[in-house]
């Protein structure tokens, strides 16, 4: 045949590659609910929250910063106790936090503090400090649309890595901690 | 008099079609009263922008449509925003900083979105120049090609013989 008569396999082919391209993309076993943040590689957002006392300093951009210059990088997790996946994700925090190199600090979103304190007296308090976002402002200068969301903040102050839910083993092994060493290398 | 049989069957699809009116009015208004504004010009603003603003948790729904928790908390922010004197473009901007052009429930135009936006147009433009090619090239093959010179000489000679024929006859039998 011609190469001209091979034409009509065009289709045939441009449906093909489409097709391949679809499969590979729903291979990927990722949620199309999950948005990139618009905030990976931009400073991390200005807020300063009260604690869950009166006694309790809160937290702040402040905090951070002191963090990255002892060197370490720091892990802010949204968290509440009315969210179920935070508390499949608890014990993952507790396991991240006690690494040499990391500062985690909790926001308590849209969530009583009496009600939080009750939460983590029962599974243990992993955060080096909490801050209170009570009416949810700071979550949505991080862009975020639910809890939990944890993101990973270098030294410098800038995100680098935002997870939309819960942290998982998997997460952890392939993404975070390669990311840590990276970051506090 | 109507029969009473009729009469219950005519209330009953009234009832109905007043239950699905009340269900469609509560989907179309879920901005509460309580977060409106009372300058009727900014609420105005406020609802044409939040129109336009996806909701993160129900995604394929406006914030001016979703009762999520965080739409409320957007619509609010909206609001706050203009107060304080934000052009509607600033209040946009101001939440694509934060959640990305995600947010925005229409693609933005620019060079990362032009095939989006203009991929099916350039694509029907292609399949428009290939039918009128196609058409071209079919006119010409239908069209006799013209004869060489020896097609043209037999033409000839068979023209001449066609003259011929109509000559009277003059030798042979019937």
């Amino acid at each position: 045949m011609t190469p001209r008569r091979l034409l009509f396999l065009l289709p045939i082919l441009l449906f093909a590659g489409l097709a391949a391209y679809f499969l590979l993309r729903l291979g990927e076993n990722r949620d199309p609910s999950e948005i990139p943040s618009a905030l990976i590689d931009q400073p991390a957002p200005a807020f300063a929250l009260p604690g869950m006392t009166e006694a309790d300093a809160g937290l702040s951009n402040a905090d951070l910063a002191r963090a990255g210059t002892e060197g370490k990088v720091t892990i802010v997790n949204f968290f509440a106790s009315w969210c179920l996946p935070c508390r499949a994700e608890h014990p993952l925090l507790t396991q991240l936090a006690a690494h040499p190199k990391v500062a985690l600090y909790g926001i308590l979103y849209k969530d009583e503090p009496a009600a939080a304190a009750v939460w983590l007296k029962g599974l243990g308090n992993p955060y080096g400090a909490i801050g209170v976002d009570a009416k949810g402002r700071t979550g949505i200068d991080f862009g975020i649309s639910g809890v939990p969301e944890t993101f990973i903040i270098d030294r410098a102050g800038h995100i680098r890595l935002r997870q939309w839910g819960p942290l998982d083993q998997p997460t952890i092994d392939r993404k975070i901690m390669p990311l840590l060493d990276e970051l506090t290398r | 008099m109507k029969r009473p049989l009729q009469m219950k069957r005519r209330f009953l699809s009234l009832a109905f079609l007043a239950a699905l009116l009340s269900a469609v009015s509560a989907l179309a208004f879920a901005v509460e009263p309580n977060e409106m504004l009372s300058d009727p010009g900014l609420e105005a603003r406020a609802r044409v922008i939040s129109r336009d603003i996806r909701c993160l948790v129900c995604q394929n729904q406006s914030i001016d449509d979703s009762q999520a928790e965080l739409a409320h908390d957007l619509r609010v922010l909206i609001r706050e925003r203009l107060l304080a004197g934000d052009s509607d473009q600033q209040v946009r901007d101001y939440l694509v900083a934060r959640y990305g052009d995600f947010v925005l429930l229409a693609p933005p135009l620019k060079p990362k979105t032009y095939l989006l936006w203009f991929g099916p147009a350039a694509i029907f433009l292609v399949a428009l120049i290939l039918i009128a090619l196609y058409f071209r090239r079919r006119r010409q093959d239908a069209a006799p090609a013209p004869l060489n010179a020896e097609e043209a000489a037999r033409l000839e000679t068979l023209l001449a013989e066609d003259d011929d024929t109509t000559a009277p006859r003059r030798e042979g039998p019937r």
